[in-house]
């Protein structure tokens, strides 16, 4: 089990794409801490020839034709673009 | 079932239940015009004190209104249910109107398709009046998480109505909608059904479509009715259940009319009353409740047993571990660039990103995603996630055993009735402790409802939640129903709008 400290807590907001404050990440730790600390009882249970739960009914693999479907209502889907030119998501320039 | 006599004679048309105004309907006793016009005339009194609605729908509502009321009356092949009107929790499509998950992140997203629970109510006829507020992205106990407003429980405007569905609870409760439909991944639809004094059931995971639900924590979402009576609830789930192939986890089982298991009557019944349910963190009142339950269920022919489920007390880190890595990812689809809110802060595209998400997320959305960001990463992701997935094992195991001796389980919904807004604000792990009776059930997958009981010393509303085994929803509705027949919560407690 790691401790979470603020170091930690910059690491995974860089990974979730996030920007926190100096305030919001010591607010954070302690939420974390915290939180943590309530969940690691579930090391109490011996979980040794446990199998994982993938999903909540057991189920089978579903397969379906791989075949093409138009999506007929374009116009909304690119009305929520932020930014949109000619029918295409518009972003700053990548590669410079 | 039915109020008879002068009472009716005195009720507005926002009073009934569904059942009651479909009657009314094929006597041709009122129009669907006149009922979704009471609603809106209520909503415009009511709401301004309850704040639940996000969105109302009400020009729309009264055209679709008007239109099934002529085919009515021209005798074409309309739906017994068409021209009923519901509420619809802001996380859930309708093509063309906005879809918020009450967050800045999608305040303007319009829906460029339908929900799967949409196309069947559609096909039934039903009038959409809004959508309901809830924590933001559906993450929380009491509508305090929305980026826009929070809602008042109508039995207290100072309390919170419970969460996240907690504006599809408080409109039905307070007769701003006859009916709705709500979201539950930890006991999103129950906790706040039981706060609200209303019916609410969180399906066995894969009975209904999860399509068009904007996803939180998708091995444990469904979405599910809320309602005035349990027979309100069967006719709901039966428009909605169904296998459908744009969601892959949904079942493809043969159709149920869940009406006919409203039977009164649960003589050989076999109900256990798990110990761990009613000790530690549950208030006298409502373990109290429990108990009269028990005793009612004996009193109709019910067994009712003690028995242990010691492993409960493991099934909320299990919970908040899953839903929060579940969420991490889900919610990485947010980057400001396809749809969504995107910050006007940025020189290239990392920035979009981390200036969209940083701006357009609440602080329980971003504390979500830090700890599923968390336990997924590398070195932790064994020590947490897979443990808690081989732990959720183990509970569902559980469950299944008690299910070889008994048909439900009896146990309350929420551990207190009703906090007051503000109390819990501040300490997420009080917040998370809200859920602890109600997510077991998601993380076993199995369905469960709370339904109204009595009021406690203040005047709340106390609710208990019977769980079922999978896709045994029939129990449930039956033993639901023999409950309510045999209290008549509903005819004797009204919602008092007041303060304090």
């Amino acid at each position: 089990m790691a401790d979470v400290d603020k170091i930690m807590v910059e690491h995974i907001a860089k990974l979730a794409r996030l920007n926190l404050s100096e305030k919001e990440i010591e607010g954070y730790t302690n939420d974390l801490i915290s939180i943590l600390e309530m969940a690691n009882i579930i090391n109490n249970i011996n979980t040794d020839d446990v199998k994982e739960t993938i999903g909540a009914n057991i189920k089978y693999n579903v397969f379906r034709k791989d075949e093409i479907k138009n999506f007929e209502n374009r116009e909304l889907l690119l009305q929520n673009a932020p930014s949109q030119d000619e029918g295409m998501f518009r972003i700053p320039k990548v590669i410079n | 079932m039915h109020n008879e006599g002068k009472e009716s004679d005195n009720m507005e048309l926002y009073e009934y239940t569904v059942h009651e105004l479909v009657e009314m309907l094929e006597k041709g006793e009122t129009t669907s015009e006149e009922i979704t016009k009471s609603y809106f005339k209520r909503i415009k009194e009511k709401d301004p004190e309850i704040k639940a609605y996000i969105s109302t729908m009400e020009e729309s509502a009264i055209e679709k209104a008007k239109e099934v009321d002529e085919a009515r009356r021209a005798g074409k092949n309309v739906g017994k249910l068409a021209g009923i009107p519901i509420g619809i929790k802001d996380n859930i499509c309708i093509t063309g109107t906005r879809t918020t998950c009450s967050s800045k992140m999608l305040e303007n997203f319009v829906s460029p398709y339908n929900a799967t629970v949409i196309e069947k109510l559609n096909d039934e006829g039903l009038i959409y009046l809004g959508k309901t507020n809830l924590d933001e992205f559906a993450m929380g106990s009491s509508t305090e998480n929305s980026a826009f407003f929070t809602t008042s429980n109508p039995w207290d405007l100072d309390r919170v109505p419970g969460g996240s569905s907690g504006g599809s609870a408080a409109v039905v409760s307070a007769d701003l909608a006859p009916w709705s439909l709500g979201s539950d991944t930890g006991g999103s639809i129950r906790q706040p059904a039981s706060l609200c004094g209303i019916v609410g059931l969180k399906p066995t995971y894969g009975l209904v479509s999860r399509y068009g639900l904007v996803a939180y924590a998708s091995s444990l979402d469904q979405i599910g009715p809320l309602t005035k009576d349990v027979t309100d609830c069967a006719i709901l789930l039966n428009l909605i259940a169904g296998h459908d192939e744009k969601d892959s986890t949904s079942m493809d089982l043969e159709k149920k009319d869940y009406t006919k298991s409203l039977v009164n009557d649960v003589k050989g019944m076999k109900i256990g009353l798990p110990k761990e349910y009613i000790s530690e963190g549950v208030s006298e009142e409502v373990k109290n409740a429990i108990l009269e339950v028990a005793k009612k269920y004996e009193e109709l022919g019910a067994s009712v047993e003690e028995c242990s489920l010691d492993i409960v007390k493991y099934a909320l880190p299990v919970y908040y571990i899953i839903a929060d890595a579940e969420a991490s990812s889900n919610l990485g689809r947010f980057d400001g660039i396809r749809y969504g809110y995107r910050s006007e802060k940025f020189d290239d595209l990392k920035d979009i990103y981390k200036n969209s998400r940083s701006e357009g997320f609440g602080p329980e959305v971003k504390r979500r995603i830090l700890l599923g960001t968390y336990v997924l990463s590398s070195g932790y992701y064994d020590a947490y996630y897979k443990k808690a997935q081989k732990v959720r094992t183990v509970i569902k195991n559980a469950y299944d055993e008690l299910f070889k001796k008994y048909d439900l389980l009896l146990t309350p919904t929420s551990p207190t009735t009703a906090f007051k807004i503000g109390e819990k604000c501040n300490n997420p792990v009080e917040m998370y402790l809200a859920d602890i009776c109600t997510v077991p059930v998601n993380i076993a997958g199995l369905p469960g409802m709370s339904i109204p009981y009595k009021l406690d010393s203040n005047g709340l509303p106390i609710g208990i939640q019977l769980i079922g085994k999978a896709f045994d929803e029939e129990t449930i509705f039956r033993a639901g129903y023999t409950l309510e027949q045999n209290i008549g919560f509903r005819k004797d407690n009204k919602p008092t709008f007041k303060k304090g």
